[in-house]
């Protein structure tokens, strides 16, 4: 059992986890910087727990103080959220060492999937496709893959993240120019120049599959397709994958869950695949061993409750579901709306929402933690809510979201609910299936 | 610190379908935690929308920052965050005082939501103060530095 949970982590994130084990009769800590003392989460959860001042270094990130305040709390189970000190093999030891359930996959799963590298064996070890490439220690091992490969190709920073140290070279007398870069990238962002080298597929779509296991066995719960994106975040979502025929995306499936199987997965992941958009062709990028912000769209169309999944199987429960068991009805569509000026390179605007009316209505969720003057602190990450709509077919919840997206007003500060709205109403995004050079090709 | 969290996404649907297909044109709900409006769109396009206000909710947390005044020769923030002097710990900072600056000189950077957004001196100038520590919570707008 978990009787009083740990949530280390703050906004919609933070909010999500608290109504889940509201519901399930578990009593909640909220972790949370001085900052966000006066948030919407730490107004309703249980008890409050200060990790520190508003920097994230200092807090949330901060192993030490993270794992003191949930002690001090006198909690049985630390909920990560993602993000944050969700993937962190170091954060999850120590909360062990505490005698706290971590929520999240075994220590040796957060560390085999947190070297791109060491993920990539593992996936090939478990029949998966990846893209071919590999590891390449010297110059000239890179130029050795490089030929094996073929052009155009992607230099990866092998503890990479975010886009750092990662290079696209589109010919062989680009190679050592483009190396040098990566290198020092890498160096600077991760203290660790090593990179890797991939083929780059030019029409690719980013194609993930929810998964969830409890250590012996594992199940999905479909796809999602995650393919508009900018600096390689996520701003819209979508499950199931449309656009794509049944059986790729069911092989896609399949490969996930062997994944799952093979690692003896617990708790909620989720399996990355680029996938091909001309020939539906996939490769296994990476796995996420936490849950995603996009969660809700395979909670809208499975009826899911994937938060509670989590604490289930960290409270040592066997799966309760079965593959059977699990059967999408219609699509959904997640939009991300951030604090940001996407006409201005997607500037963060931190600030204040002076007004905030979000949609309602039938197939309408929003996961927020900005009501009235809801406040945007300057030091994390942009995220003010998430739209998620609901409907029997995509076309209809394309309309759905579109007339959402209509309702929606924010004051106060620059959102993406704008660029939200040129995408829905793109012909392409209506025909479905783009791929991640989408964005770039939005009319103005 | 509730003893349960008020409404669901479902709960609100539903609210949202009984409102619909009423001849009201909101719900306006009060209590002593929270404030929930409910309200049918203004003209044909615009649906239902939900408006939440939380007691104690968003009340004022950040640092107390003076706005800069009308200064000509500040160099200001051009956007809230934490404001360093130098690329990184322990390096020297981008700029002292006596140094000449450029338009295009980078005079310190401001981390916002964890990206780094460098700050340009914006005119010509000589660095006569640096008023805002290394490392400090700015507001947008606040001054920075000041050239002579």
């Amino acid at each position: 059992m978990i009787r009083k949970l740990f949530i280390a982590n703050r906004g919609e994130i933070a909010l999500r986890v608290i109504r889940t084990a509201r519901a399930m009769g578990i009593e909640t800590v909220l972790g949370a910087s001085a900052a966000d003392a006066a948030s919407l989460p730490a107004q309703l959860a249980d008890q409050v727990e200060i990790v520190g001042p508003g920097p994230s270094s200092q807090s949330y990130l901060s192993v030490e103080n993270v794992v003191a305040a949930a002690i001090r709390a006198g909690c049985d189970a630390v909920h990560p959220g993602y993000g944050f000190l969700s993937e962190n093999a170091t954060f999850a030891r120590a909360v062990e060492a505490a005698g706290i359930r971590f929520v999240g996959p075994d220590i040796a799963t957060l560390e085999g999937m947190g070297d791109k590298l060491a993920a990539r064996a593992l996936a090939v070890e478990a029949g998966l496709p990846v893209l071919p490439g590999g590891e390449a220690a010297t110059r000239a091992d890179v130029h050795t893959r490089a030929a094996q490969t073929g052009y155009p190709l992607l230099l990866k920073a092998v503890s990479g993240g975010g886009g750092k140290g990662m290079r696209r070279v589109d010919r062989a007398e680009d190679l050592d120019t483009a190396l040098d870069m990566a290198q020092a990238e890498a160096q600077a962002a991760f203290g660790n120049a090593a990179v890797y080298v991939e083929r780059f597929v030019a029409m690719g779509r980013h194609v993930e599959v929810q998964l969830l296991g409890d250590g012996t066995s594992a199940i999905h719960l479909g796809t999602r397709d995650c393919s508009i994106q900018r600096r390689f975040q996520k701003l819209v979502e979508e499950a199931p994958a449309p656009a794509m025929p049944l059986a790729a995306r069911e092989g896609i499936e399949q490969a996930a869950v062997r994944l799952a199987q093979h690692l003896g997965y617990r708790g909620a992941g989720t399996a990355e695949f680029l996938v091909d958009a001309t020939d539906f062709s996939f490769y296994f990028l990476e796995l996420n061993a936490r849950i995603q912000v996009e969660h809700p769209v395979t909670e809208a169309i499975t009826g899911v409750d994937l938060v509670e999944q989590q604490l289930l199987v960290a409270m040592g429960k066997p799966l309760s579901l079965t593959q059977a068991m699990i059967r999408p009805t219609g699509h959904a569509i997640e939009v991300r709306i951030n604090a940001e000026d996407a006409s201005a390179d997607f500037r963060p605007t931190p600030g204040r929402a002076t007004r905030a009316a979000w949609p309602a209505g039938e197939g309408v969720r929003v996961d927020t933690h900005i009501g009235q003057n809801g406040e945007v602190p300057p030091f994390y990450d942009s995220l003010m809510g998430k739209l998620i709509v609901h409907a029997p077919t995509r076309e209809e919840a394309v309309d759905r979201l579109s007339k959402a997206l209509e309702s929606l007003h924010i004051e106060g500060l620059p959102t993406t609910a704008p660029l939200h709205r040129r995408i829905v109403a793109d012909p392409r995004f209506i025909a479905g299936g783009v791929d991640t050079g989408f964005l770039a090709g939005l009319a103005q | 610190m509730t003893d349960d969290l008020p409404l669901t996404h479902e709960d609100i649907a539903e609210i949202a379908a009984i409102l619909d297909s009423s001849g009201y044109r909101e719900l306006d709900l009060s209590t002593r935690r929270f404030r929930l409006r409910l309200a049918k769109g203004d003209g044909a396009e615009g649906g239902l929308t939900q408006e939440w206000q939380w007691a104690g909710a968003g009340a004022e947390v950040a640092a107390e920052v003076t706005a800069a005044a009308a200064d000509p020769q500040a160099i200001c923030s051009p956007l809230p965050g934490t404001f360093y002097h130098a690329p990184q710990p322990g390096a020297p900072p981008f700029v002292q005082v006596g140094d000449e600056v450029g338009p295009e000189t980078v005079i310190g950077i401001v981390e916002t939501m964890k990206l780094m957004n460098p700050v340009h001196a914006g005119r010509s100038g000589t660095i006569a103060h640096v008023l805002v520590p290394d490392g400090t919570l700015v507001a947008k707008g606040e001054a920075l530095l000041r050239l002579s």
